[in-house]
């Protein structure tokens, strides 16, 4: 594999950028694979990843029905923090920050990881409290919170309104500084491009159709270019994982929703970090371009349509006025949509399923881009070896049936309410 | 924004009514023993289908009723509604 660094960038400069290697191969699938991974975005180009790197397993698939870091990896809002309150989601996405921190360097690609804090706005003294708890329990697991007070919330963010007459004046904030935001894009290609160095199949346009079982294992997956057999298969299809259940009978603690985004035009560096307001959902961070990227609730009802409705976009934008008014001189540049696959306690499932062979990744919500390394990692783990890492022990399946819940925002089973 | 005939007030914008969830989950029987599997397919389990869907609305904004909706997930397209006595097959 050709390496990037400035060297190669001036040496093919001079044939016109004409000669630069593919980044991955478009293979035709192979008849039997040790691991067939569904659907190539972050999550299933990273398990591929790590199967190839850590556990040295290199016939591996990687199948999508779109291309590559069509779907979620490509339309989110590229947040990265680990800002939880219990200690399972904590462990996990803490072990991710690490991953985050070298991944441009381990990748030979820059995925841009940009760690400029994330400021979580309390807009009462309850609010402060229960961010005083979070932080405190963040640096009980070793990581970085920062309880801000009105006045270092004003001095980060002085544009925000601080005014007498605001309906939610800000109080303070709960602030994670090694947070931050990367290139989803780039997180998606990186993965690819090493994975398929190191021998893994990346085949785009296929689609899965059905999957064999026989004596409740795992025998491979019928798909649109037809049967590939595996000894395991790996589930990584975020907001399709209800479609997949239904093809193996399984039922699953998900429902499928939508959440849209949207960014304005670009302007002048304004905002450096991510901020989300705390008295309605919205969130925003500034991207490199300039443009403001902001998100928040969920369309509100099940959906797989992948574009959104304008109702939702207007109140979550209501809640970005009432923060940062000047964003009202701002034009929308696009919106988009994205969907969802809403856990019943709104953390993820990474698990072996009844089905001996089929692994199981799911549920992570509007959360997912974060955790794509570290759910690359803790999934080929699982994969690799049949059993969990003690990172995703809690990540089970069946923890709705035995009570232990991560319910991190006390939503309980209604994910459409925000 | 959908268009919602609400049983009771006729057709309506989206924003008078608030979402209440698939309407085919079945609360168990009362006063009987209820397994371990009921409990989790009433409070945690969903079929969510790509595709037709029924499913619960609340007309907040409005008649306060709640009534069921048979819509597709996939185009939004609203087939049928109905008040809660009524089935939709």
């Amino acid at each position: 594999m050709q390496k990037y660094s400035v060297f190669s960038l001036i040496k093919n400069a001079f044939s016109d950028h004409q000669n630069w290697e593919v980044a991955w191969k478009d293979p035709t699938p192979k008849s039997e694979y040790d691991v067939v991974i569904i659907g190539g975005g972050g999550h299933g180009l990273a398990t591929a990843y790590y199967l190839a790197k850590e556990h040295n397993i290199t016939n591996v698939a990687v199948i999508e029905k779109g291309w590559i870091g069509g779907g979620n990896v490509g339309r989110n809002t590229t947040i990265i923090r680990s800002n939880f309150l219990y200690d399972a989601n904590a462990r996990f996405n803490e072990f991710g920050m690490d991953l985050w921190r070298n991944l441009s360097q381990e990748l030979n690609f820059n995925v841009m990881f940009s760690p400029r804090g994330i400021i979580n706005l309390a807009h009462s003294d309850a609010q402060m409290n229960a961010y005083a708890r979070r932080g405190n329990s963040m640096r009980l697991n070793g990581i970085d919170a920062k309880l801000l007070n009105r006045d270092e919330v004003k001095k980060l963010i002085p544009m925000a309104d601080f005014s007498d007459e605001v309906r939610f004046p800000i109080f303070g904030g709960l602030m994670q500084p090694s947070a931050g935001t990367a290139r989803h894009d780039g997180v998606a290609w990186g993965y690819a491009r090493q994975a398929d160095s190191m021998g893994v199949d990346i085949i785009q346009h296929c689609e899965v159709e059905g999957f064999d079982v026989e004596g409740g294992k795992i025998k491979g997956v019928r798909t649109s270019k037809g049967v590939i057999k595996a000894k395991k298969v790996g589930l990584c299809v975020a907001g399709s994982t209800n479609i997949l259940a239904e093809k193996l009978n399984m039922t699953l603690p998900i429902e499928t929703h939508l959440l849209q985004a949207c960014v304005s035009e670009p302007v002048k560096p304004v905002l450096d970090g991510v901020v989300t307001f705390g008295a309605g959902h919205f969130y925003i961070s500034q991207s490199d371009k300039g443009e403001m990227v902001m998100g928040g609730d969920l369309d509100g009802y099940n959906s797989y349509a992948q574009r959104g409705n304008l109702p939702t976009i207007q109140h979550v934008l209501t809640g970005g006025l009432a923060l940062f008014p000047f964003l009202s001189r701002l034009k929308m540049l696009r919106t988009w949509g994205g969907i969802m696959d809403m856990s019943m306690d709104g953390s993820p499932i990474i698990d072996k399923t009844h089905i001996e062979g089929l692994y199981l990744n799911c549920g992570w919500c509007y959360g997912g881009f974060k955790s794509t390394p570290v759910s690359g990692w803790t999934f080929a783990h699982t994969i690799a070896q049949d059993r969990l890492h003690e990172l995703n022990a809690d990540l089970t399946l069946n923890r709705f049936s035995n009570g232990y819940l991560l319910d991190e925002k006390g939503l309980g089973t209604k994910t459409w309410i925000s | 924004m959908l268009h919602i005939n609400c049983p009771f007030c006729g057709l309506r914008a989206q924003k008078e009514f608030a979402y209440g969830g698939d309407a085919t989950v079945k609360r168990p029987e009362l006063n009987k023993e209820v397994s371990k599997e009921e409990w989790d397919n009433f409070v945690y389990m969903r079929k969510s289908p790509r595709g037709k869907h029924i499913e619960l609305w609340h007309h907040i904004s409005g008649c306060r009723q709640w009534f069921k909706v048979q819509r597709d997930t996939a185009t939004h397209e609203i087939f049928k509604t109905a008040k809660m006595s009524e089935e939709i097959v």
